[in-house]
């Protein structure tokens, strides 16, 4: 027994440790002093908060961050309505063509995105999209929105449905027998592919490089892609690192307070879809 | 500013396909999608088979896990970049007490190393869960028959267990190759946007559309990336069609 323990111990320390060592390093990294940046240590010679500060009083970053965060929570507010409504019916509703909705969802979920930035930089230019927030919220839902309806009728299949009519039957009007009864069954798996929608959002590059170019409507990870230096001979490592931890910081929390939830999530479409 | 659109028909088609660097770059994309994804199914089932079955801390590796998966993928990238450039600093170069910068764009090799172990580290865990559904559907009964009529674990697991979450497996391996062939955010940051060497087909169509503004090269380039990804998943299909059916319960 204590060898078995040990044994599935050693696998969980070489699991924690592969999973958490990359972050683990660009969070020291993020707080070396910056004369020290270059110095090939893992361990800080000399800890300090100077890259934080720094990307906090630039605006290139601040702005940024702002970006990243209402286009992504804007994006999966709009996609959670819209795939909730087209999930409901796939999963109440017998109407012909369901299989094939299902089926190009997945098709389009597989589309390389990169195959459409060419013609959304050409149209965004004309229309006055490009660098905008609709501009990158627009292409976010044309990628989740299948995944999201995929995800959401998987859950939707699994509620008892009956309890609508139970309710019916006990004297609730069909807007309580939804507000109290089904709402509540369905709440977990909308606020799961609301996750991953978020996700999918906040990691984007390709969509965010090819489509803005000022703070105006840049994310994180464009800008810290585009970051510059100090100065002309100075690596922007430190602020890099800082702005890389800033935005890793929500998704820690989402994964700690909602493992659960992901990993029903991304595992929902995948058993039986 | 703007010229009247000239009717070239398959021009860009030809010049793409005549052209070496559309070849390169679909090699490269080839060599890392092949060689990631082999490393991930095989990692990928040790952790799978970690988060199903460890007899504690099972919560705790399934969170772990998935800080890889929700993480920005640029922030990984320069996270593996900064570890291995030794032109800023990297740990990794130091540790190993090399003499020349393994991401100097003269070193093909570790830069795909780089790349590779970028992409495995990032998506393994995306590659457990797929694997890890198909496992929690194995009758734990035949598994226990199988220990009783004296099979070891290795038989257990290639002889029951393997067999059936082959549609599981089939499932992620063609998300994760279809994934992997439009490799850009890893490619993109660690290359610096612009080492021919590990140039990927998609970082190609970028820098054609966005930098090159070859318009019509560079959508030539985006069909054809769109062509390969529906190629693979239709080998995927045809040659895995029932099982893959199967796992949907049809």
């Amino acid at each position: 027994m204590t060898r078995r323990y040990f044994g599935w111990g050693s696998a969980n320390f070489v699991v924690f440790v592969a999973a958490m060592f990359p972050v683990f390093w660009i969070l020291m990294l993020s707080l070396k002093d910056p004369t020290t940046l270059g110095d090939g240590r893992l361990w800080p010679a000399k800890f300090s908060w100077e890259n934080y500060k720094g990307i906090f009083q630039q605006s290139v970053f601040t702005d940024a961050l702002r970006n990243s965060i209402f286009i992504a929570l804007i994006a999966t507010f709009i996609v959670v309505i819209l795939a909730s409504a087209a999930a409901y019916a796939i999963a109440r509703l017998d109407f012909p063509g369901k299989t094939a909705i299902l089926t190009a969802a997945l098709a389009i979920a597989m589309f390389p995105p990169i195959s459409i930035v060419g013609p959304l930089y050409n149209m965004w230019r004309n229309l006055g999209l490009f660098d905008t927030w609709l501009g990158l919220i627009i292409p976010y839902m044309t990628f989740t929105l299948p995944l999201a309806i995929y995800t959401l009728s998987a859950f939707f299949r699994e509620i008892p449905w009956d309890l609508e009519q139970a309710a019916a039957v006990d004297g609730a009007t069909p807007f309580q027998a939804f507000t109290k009864v089904i709402a509540p069954l369905a709440a977990p798996g909308v606020f799961t592919t609301a996750i991953l929608v978020f996700i999918f959002a906040w990691n984007d590059f390709v969509f965010a490089v090819s489509l803005t170019s000022t703070p105006h409507a840049q994310t994180v990870p464009a800008a810290i892609s585009q970051f510059p230096g100090a100065s002309q001979f100075q690596q922007p490592t430190g602020s890099i690192a800082a702005a890389s931890m800033v935005v890793t910081v929500p998704i820690v929390i989402m994964v700690l307070l909602f493992q659960r939830r992901i990993v029903a999530g991304l595992t929902a479409g995948a058993v039986k879809g | 500013m703007m010229q009247p659109p000239l009717w070239v028909g398959l021009n860009n088609y030809g010049t793409v396909l005549s052209s070496s660097l559309w070849w390169n770059d679909v090699f490269h994309t080839a060599l890392i999608t092949v060689i990631s994804v082999a490393i991930e199914l095989v990692l990928g089932m040790g952790l799978a088979i970690v988060m199903h079955r460890a007899i504690f801390g099972r919560g705790l590796i399934r969170t772990a896990a998935l800080i890889p998966y929700g993480i920005v993928t640029v922030v990984a990238a320069f996270a593996w970049r900064f570890a291995w450039a030794s032109s800023v600093g990297g740990f990794v170069p130091k540790a190993l007490g090399l003499t020349y910068d393994p991401l100097d764009p003269t070193h093909p090799f570790t830069n795909y190393l780089v790349v590779i172990l970028t992409e495995v580290w990032k998506t393994t865990p995306f590659m457990a869960l797929l694997l890890l559904a198909g496992l929690t559907l194995v009758p734990e009964e035949l598994l226990e028959a199988a220990k009783v009529d004296g099979a070891t674990a290795w038989q257990r697991f290639w002889r029951i267990t393997v067999p059936l979450i082959k549609p599981a497996i089939l499932v992620a391996l063609l998300f994760r190759t279809l994934d992997a062939f439009r490799i850009f955010d890893s490619v993109f940051i660690i290359s610096n946007g612009n080492n021919p060497n590990i140039e990927s087909v998609s970082v190609l169509g970028y820098n054609e559309l966005l930098n090159r503004l070859n318009l019509g090269v560079g959508s030539a380039i985006s069909v054809l990336i769109f062509l390969c990804v529906a190629l693979i998943a239709f080998l995927f299909v045809k040659g895995f069609g029932t099982s893959l059916s199967q796992q949907r319960g049809e």
